[in-house]
């Protein structure tokens, strides 16, 4: 399926290889106009953007929104916490209330699975998953890929281990399924407690030991640890974890030499990462948040500005 | 009026009758069997060529609603809907608002029932107290107002001495504790089954061993007072085995399956779609084959639907917000026909709809023999159709099913002498 004719972007489990690489390849352009002088092309004029974030999020959402603007698309974020939500408003309603506002795709975040989809069945409008539970974030995963291509050159067969909670991380998900495509060597790691039950039929290799986790890995994507985990009993202490899974320059031993590091934000320093590997010149987690805005103006572009329109108009 | 049903195969497990057979109703009763039996004057004939003539189905677990849920269903729209599903009888669970947790409360419901239902209500008296988990029901008193069984339902009763405690004193009574089995600290926040489907949607998952916990727990206890505890909708393997072992060794112990249970996997739950929650949650495949050989072998005794319905709010939302709970009353039959000769015979199907739940309540109910009252259901195992919620009597159209094409469905609802339903269609007098 082209991405043009897709009305909704829910997840990359049923993205194909092409609909991925399309929006890789498209990113390299609208990275360039990041950089420039004057940031704005009249791509996406009189479309309009909203941003419905039931959870925090400073970095996703604002890179959603300054995507939108390079693009001259108009975009407004909708505050959760001050809206009719606070007075009892079913989710139902709320969206139908933007719907008709005229608004052309809606970008959501939500701490529950599966919203996104509902949300998707129940309007005309495009739905944009900007993080949905435990289930998937396909824009943090798309703008992974890009940075490790931008990087790497290739994606294929390159061995990528994500660390840390992967039960409850969305960003794990996503990465797996886009990973998988371009036959890379994924791996996971972390607590058992913190282990997705029955992961490694998605062909990803299980570990609990860091360092063999990392062993000759051309890529460490770290995930950042919910502390409120250690309240539900899941591991004993921060500490304890720090002492197995944060990384730092002596777990990274028997990765490549030019291992890179991501990161998706916000870091614990100190729980999942070291200081001297988020400063380090591995570590490309501002280029994340850059690449984020290329790849989140690429899928824009690609589902709202491209052939759909043009050809049935 | 005399009733005359002709031609039909008739199945009653609990006599041990299959076979072809003209049963003749008079005022209410099976008046005569045999091969053939002449109509006679002012007799209405039913040909039941190609059918199956059953003893009235029996449904031991329902959520009629009412008190306090009547936007989810009332006793009048329940009653349909299972009339029109080829229910004679339902069982309705206690957790109303207020709970059926005394002698009152269960009066109304027999009262409302009598006043509004079109088939026979037997209500459900729960164990403890508000469902509470702390005091017991006056139980005699309970049964005294109608009450075949208790269960707290919805809810586990949490501490082994309350439990242990009501299957003491329900035996006194000779009366089923029905215990839904759930280990809250395993299963809380859960939304579906612990397992691969879990991982790929990133929902929180439910263990097979949350039920599978209680389930051993209530086992012991019934071993050790001696009481008759029935596990309720059971979904997994291990409370299969669980049961096969305890039976084995001569506890009083029975179970039920749901037809959601046996029919459909966790994988449903993709969509997203509210109408695949349901508690226990639907289970993989290997969970499923599980409960089929616990049918086969005997080890489950009866089929109960846990209709559960809800109005549309409660399951047109974020999937982790919605209620549990499926209403299951009209698809409940054809989806366990849609699995004849692959898993099981006509026989054993009726018997689990029948005889099963019969003997599990102790009731006097579940036959077609000379003197019988004249509940009867019958099916016509050729009919194809397509489950549509929109034409649904229950007013809770919470049901995955909707769409899929199913073979075999209920034909003719007979209570008390009485078509009640002819073709999915109720008949109002």
């Amino acid at each position: 399926m082209a991405l043009a004719q897709r009305k909704d972007l829910l997840g990359l489990r049923d993205m194909s290889r092409e609909e991925i690489e399309m929006i890789l390849q498209t990113a390299v352009p609208m990275k360039d106009i990041i950089k420039r002088d004057i940031k704005k092309v009249p791509t996406l004029r009189g479309k309009a953007l909203v941003t419905v974030f039931y959870e925090p999020s400073t970095r996703t959402r604002t890179s959603f929104e300054i995507a939108g603007k390079y693009l001259s698309a108009d975009t407004v974020n909708l505050a959760v916490s001050t809206s009719s939500v606070q007075k009892g408003e079913s989710l139902r309603d709320t969206i139908k209330t933007i719907e008709v506002m005229g608004f052309d795709v809606i970008v959501m975040r939500h701490a529950m699975s599966g919203t996104p989809h509902y949300v998707a069945r129940n309007t005309d409008m495009r739905v944009i998953n900007a993080g949905d539970g435990a289930n998937e974030h396909p824009t943090q995963a798309l703008l992974d890929l890009y940075t490790i291509k931008e990087k790497k050159g290739t994606l294929e067969g390159l061995a990528v281990t994500i660390v840390g909670d992967i039960l409850h991380s969305r960003v794990a998900r996503s990465n797996i399924y886009g990973l998988s495509k371009f036959g890379c060597d994924i791996r996971v790691v972390g607590p058992s407690t913190l282990m997705a039950p029955e992961i490694e039929k998605l062909g990803v290799k299980c570990y609990y030991d860091l360092e063999k986790a990392v062993a000759g890995a051309d890529v460490v994507n770290i995930l950042r640890i919910q502390k409120e985990r250690q309240h539900s009993g899941l591991f004993p202490t921060l500490d304890e974890y720090a002492n197995l899974y944060m990384i730092k320059k002596d777990k990274l031993k028997k990765a490549k030499e030019d291992v890179l590091i991501l990161h998706p934000g916000p870091m614990n320093r100190g729980v999942e990462i070291s200081s001297e590997i988020a400063d380090g010149t591995q570590a490309l987690i501002n280029e994340q948040v850059t690449n984020g805005v290329a790849v989140r103006m690429a899928l824009l572009f690609l589902m709202m500005g491209g052939t759909r329109d043009e050809s049935t108009n | 009026m005399k009733v005359l049903i002709k031609n039909g195969r008739v199945i009653d497990p609990l006599n041990e009758v299959d076979g072809k057979m003209d049963v003749l109703i008079n005022n209410g009763k099976i008046a005569d069997m045999d091969k053939e039996l002449e109509a006679g004057e002012n007799v209405r004939v039913i040909d039941a060529k190609g059918k199956i003539v059953c003893p009235g189905f029996i449904d031991m677990h329902v959520h009629l609603r009412d008190p306090g849920y009547l936007y989810k269903e009332e006793i009048a729209s329940g009653t349909r809907a299972a009339a029109a599903g080829g229910f004679t009888t339902v069982c309705c669970m206690p957790n109303t608002k207020p709970v059926v947790d005394n002698a009152a409360v269960a009066a109304y419901v027999r009262q409302i029932a009598a006043r509004t239902g079109i088939i026979n209500v037997l209500p459900i008296g729960a164990i403890t107290r508000e469902q509470k988990g702390e005091q017991l029901t006056e139980m005699a008193d309970l049964i005294a107002a109608g009450c075949i069984a208790v269960s707290d339902d919805g809810k586990p009763v949490e501490k082994a001495e309350i439990m242990r405690n009501a299957l003491e004193y329900a035996k006194m009574f000779d009366l089923p504790v029905l215990s839904h089995c759930e280990d809250l600290s395993l299963s809380r926040d859960g939304q579906m089954h612990e397992g691969y489907y879990s991982t790929i949607y990133g929902l929180k998952g439910i263990p097979a061993a949350a039920e599978e916990i209680m389930a051993e727990r209530d086992i012991i206890l019934a071993r050790l007072t001696g009481g008759h505890v029935h596990i309720c909708h059971i979904s997994s393997q291990g409370t299969v085995d669980l049961i096969r072992k305890a039976k084995a060794e001569g506890i009083r112990v029975t179970c039920e399956v749901t037809p959601h249970h046996l029919t459909m996997t966790d994988e449903a739950l993709g969509t997203y779609d509210a109408n695949t929650k349901v508690n226990p949650p639907l289970r993989s495949a290997e969970h499923i084959q599980a409960l089929l050989a616990g049918i086969k072998d005997g080890t489950i005794d009866c089929i109960a639907t846990d209709h559960a319905p809800h109005e549309l709010e409660s399951k047109d939302c974020e999937f982790n917000l919605a209620s549990f709970g499926i209403s299951g009353l009209e698809t409940a039959v054809p989806l366990i026909m849609s699995l004849l000769d692959k898993e099981f015979d006509m026989y054993r199907m009726v018997q689990l709809f029948t005889a099963g739940p019969a003997r599990v309540l102790g009731l006097n109910k579940g036959s077609i023999g000379i003197g019988d009252i004249a509940d009867i259901t019958i099916l016509d195992p050729d009919k194809i159709k397509t489950v549509d919620p929109d034409n649904f009597y229950s007013k809770g159209r919470n049901t995955p099913f909707g769409g899929r094409q199913l073979k075999g469905w209920p034909w003719m609802t007979i209570v008390n002498g009485k078509i009640v339903a002819e073709d999915g269609r109720i008949i109002e007098e």
